[in-house]
């Protein structure tokens, strides 16, 4: 149901392929940190519902809902990030991500503070991102680019959810 | 007219398999010397009915090929042609041929060219070998028509149409001028059935034929023209030669063959190139695609759906529509008076959810039989290699699996028979030695118990030798040399990964073989896999599968503020148990005592670190006993919630797989519960590590 979902809101991906005319990102704080990711990813904004907590995950996966019948994880990436833990109230927002990766696509939601605003990036804009300057892991980030004076990091929605933690891969079950 | 024709291709790829099945079903029950007419036909119609279907779809190398082996059939079906080995070895690797040639065309690729001649070729020497050792007038045309009739004189056609013929869309004119495309043809009409003019409906045909076709046309060539019209019609078809002994018998559905010789013994006797099928290679190349093709079959994405289970369907439906409107319409008006009125509508829609539920698991469930049609063949071309005289009984084919089910379990199946035959069954003479009859038997069974499929491979072989079982896993150090393990536990070792090997002890070997890949794809499935034998006796392997997969009778758990689901078929039981019944082992882990047993308790908040959890004592909450891969344990939980059946959803789709956790579900709230993987659990719990330790780590 899930993949049937998310085949929807896909679209041709030509905004990204003519990448001289640059592409649009929503954009979201977290931790006072204005963070991007491809608006073509977004399937859908949804406020915060108490989740079912999984056991034994990282903290950082807070759980799993209900998405018209598909479970879907949630993710918060202040944790994620080490940004320090927020109250969740009802102005939390959950931005529902597809996320590719070689064996298809997957659907997974990640809770951000608030949503902030859709930027068009132009390719020459967008800087590679500095090897610090964040608290995050700089391989989730893409790049940098700025709007209206602030700078705004660019998260590579994949590389960002397609760690190990969060896909089936049987090599990390070890410990 | 263009149609594309494209559309119809998979369901004449579906209907050819299953005729490829049925005419392997037919060869392999065809009693030699004394074939049932019956079994033949069957045999014969399923080739012709792929003949047809891929001359219409432009296949024509299969068509050509089926042509030739219908033949041959056809011969047999008049009695023409005596059912020998040969004939049936030849004919069951031609549809292993066809088989081949079918998997092809359906995925696009090449056909082999080389294997279709190579078989054509056998085909044909069986068709002309036989021939030659007869007169030359019973020598029918072979598939490539190039056998001439040896006289010039000709053939009398009685042709009377069943009144519905013209329905079937079938014209005689055209039938005629076909043939008049052979030689001279002469037909006189029989007018005597035309009604009145005003009595006459034009869809009805009234009319019969005399045909006399002049020259030297070959029989085939006129069967093949009545092909589509021989069930819809009373034929007789005589060479004029003859006529005098055989006057125009009219029957229906059978062609009167004026040359009805008596099949001569001497057919036996072949070329040579068709005596090959007893060589070990002929049957390794068989069975092969015999695997292939079972795979193809139940791997195609669409499902046949008798039309019964249909209509079910569609009864259920309605009634639940019916359910629909009168709730709606209470709704509209409702007051307090009318509460008792809405309850038993809810109690109604209730039912109706259920068994519409049921009904459209239903059309998922496939009888066994598709499995287990693969066997014959299996065993037949086994045992022949191994030089073993083996019986396959089965029984329980009517079973009803879930269609996944059927897809996975057949190569875990094909493994444990081919194990039974392999090192199972003894040789014959060893057989008699042991004073057992000469035929081994293994037995295929399937049946329903509880909510469960088992499935039963049992045979009377040799069993498992325990003692030699126990050295070699003690000599490849699987198992310490002090170890004292129980008979089952001993039988448990074939399936470690490493008791595979191929040096075993000659009267092991391959008995581990895959074993450890075997159980796998059954606990894949949800399901287990045990061991009984005895020595000298026999081994029966029993798997135990979920009914289905989709939907499981759960018993919600509550756990501090959380719920889980226990699938209702590893439960036991559910108890409260006093302090005194609890003992501690090495003064850590808990086991409890129930019924001269010592149980293992696993409690459900630490072992997934759930915080409020309301139990702290055993005593306080309730110990779910259940059951996972042969071992039982004590689930500590704090409450138990109802019973409900649960559609099972992947948390791997979009998550990854959970230890302990099989899946998850929504429930009536719309939030998700997870559902527990019992097996899981206890490996979990037997890495015997404190949680807290392995997440910070």
């Amino acid at each position: 149901m899930s993949s049937a979902a998310a085949e929807q809101i896909e679209q041709p991906t030509f905004e990204r392929d003519n990448e001289s005319k640059g592409a649009e990102y929503l954009t979201f704080s977290l931790g006072g940190e204005e963070y991007g990711v491809d608006i073509l990813r977004v399937q859908e904004i949804r406020g915060w519902e108490p989740v079912t907590r999984i056991p034994n995950s990282p903290s950082y996966v807070k759980g799993v809902v209900n998405l018209r019948g598909a479970i879907v994880p949630i993710i918060d990436l202040r944790e994620q990030f080490h940004l320090g833990q927020v109250e969740y109230s009802t102005t939390t927002v959950v931005v529902v991500l597809q996320v590719n990766n070689d064996s298809g696509q997957r659907v997974m939601g990640v809770v951000v503070e608030a949503v902030s605003d859709v930027v068009n990036a132009d390719r020459a804009q967008v800087q590679t991102t500095p090897a610090f300057g964040a608290r995050v892991k700089t391989e989730f980030i893409s790049g940098l680019a700025a709007s209206e004076g602030k700078m705004i990091m660019l998260l590579d929605v994949d590389k960002l959810l397609n760690s190990a933690e969060l896909r089936d891969t049987e090599a990390e079950n070890g410990e | 007219m263009s149609i594309d024709m494209a559309q119809f291709h998979q369901a004449f790829f579906e209907e050819s398999f299953e005729g490829l099945d049925a005419m392997e079903t037919g060869l392999l029950n065809l009693d030699l010397g004394d074939a049932d007419v019956e079994e033949i036909n069957t045999i014969f119609r399923a080739a012709h009915s792929i003949k047809g279907g891929s001359g219409t779809f432009g296949f024509t190398d299969i068509a050509n090929f089926t042509h030739v082996m219908e033949t041959l059939l056809d011969e047999m079906r008049d009695g023409r042609r005596q059912v020998t080995q040969i004939a049936v070895d030849t004919l069951l690797r031609s549809v292993d041929c066809l088989r081949d040639m079918m998997t092809a065309t359906s995925e696009g690729t090449a056909i082999d060219q080389a294997n279709v001649a190579k078989h054509k070729e056998e085909l044909d020497n069986l068709l002309h070998g036989g021939a030659g050792t007869q007169t030359a007038e019973v020598s029918q045309a072979p598939g490539d028509n190039t056998g001439k009739r040896g006289d010039g004189q000709g053939w009398q056609i009685v042709f009377a149409p069943h009144e519905h013929l013209l329905r079937t869309g079938n014209d005689p004119v055209r039938i005629f001028r076909e043939l008049g495309e052979l030689g001279g043809l002469r037909a006189e009409a029989d007018i005597a059935q035309m009604p009145a003019l005003a009595d006459m409906d034009p869809e009805v045909c009234y009319l019969s034929w005399d045909l006399r076709l002049l020259g030297a046309a070959p029989r085939v060539a006129i069967d093949d023209i009545f092909a589509w019209v021989e069930d819809d019609a009373d034929m007789a078809i005589v060479d004029l030669d003859q006529q005098d002994e055989i006057k125009g018998e009219v029957s229906p559905l059978k062609e009167v063959d004026a040359e009805t010789a008596p099949p001569s013994p001497a057919k036996t006797a072949n070329p040579p190139a068709a005596s090959a099928p007893t060589t070990p290679g002929g049957s390794e190349e068989r069975r092969k695609p015999v695997a292939g093709g079972g795979g193809s079959n139940a791997n195609s994405g669409s499902i046949r759906v008798g039309i019964d289970k249909i209509d079910g369907l569609i009864n259920m439906v309605g009634e639940l529509v019916i359910t629909q409107s009168m709730l709606g319409m209470l709704g509209e008006h409702f007051d307090m008076s009318k509460v008792d009125r809405l309850k038993d509508g809810l109690v109604q829609l209730e039912r109706h959810t259920r068994e519409l539920q049921e009904s459209v698991m239903r059309i998922r469930m496939l009888p066994i039989s598709f499995t287990f049609s693969r066997f014959p063949r299996m065993v037949h071309d086994l045992s022949s290699k191994l030089g073993k005289k083996i019986e396959l009984v089965m029984s329980g084919e009517h079973t009803e699996v879930d269609k996944t089910v059927i897809e996975k379990i057949g190569d875990p199946l094909v493994h444990l028979v081919r194990n039974s035959l392999d090192h199972g069954i003894e040789m014959p003479q060893d057989r008699i030695a042991k004073g057992k009859p000469e035929t081994g038997i293994v037995h295929l069974n399937a049946y329903h118990k509880g909510g469960n499929i088992i499935i039963e491979i049992k045979d009377d072989g040799k069993g498992l030798p325990a003692e030699k079982l126990l050295a070699k896993a003690r000599q490849r150090g699987l198992v310490s040399e002090d170890a004292n393990l129980g008979t089952k536990q001993i039988y448990e070792l074939i399936f470690l990964p490493g008791f595979s090997t191929a040096e075993q002890v000659s009267d092991v070997s391959g008995r581990g073989v895959g074993m450890d890949v075997v159980r796998k794809n059954i606990q894949a499935l949800g399901g287990t896999i045990d061991i009984e034998s005895e020595e000298g006796v026999g081994t029966t392997f029993t798997i135990r599968l979920p009914l289905t997969l989709a939907i499981l009778d759960g018993q919600s758990v509550v756990v501090g503020d959380e719920i889980y689901i226990v699938p209702l078929v590893s439960i036991i039981e559910s108890i409260q148990i006093k302090p005194q019944m609890i003992n501690l082992v090495a003064g850590r882990g808990e086991v409890f005592r129930l019924r001269e047993r010592y149980l293992p308790v696993i409690r459900l908040n630490e072992i997934f670190g759930i915080p409020n959890a309301r139990a702290k004592d055993l005593s306080e909450g309730l110990l779910v006993v259940v059951e996972g891969d042969g071992q039982r344990c004590g689930l500590f939980v704090d409450d138990l919630q109802g019973q409900q059946q649960v559609v099972i959803k992947s948390l791997e789709a979009n998550y990854r797989r959970v230890d302990g956790v099989s899946g998850a579900t929504i429930l009536g709230d719309g939030s998700v519960a997870l559902i527990l993987d019992i097996p899981g659990l206890l490996r979990l719990a037997g890495r015997n590590q404190p949680l807290e330790q392995r997440l910070s780590a």
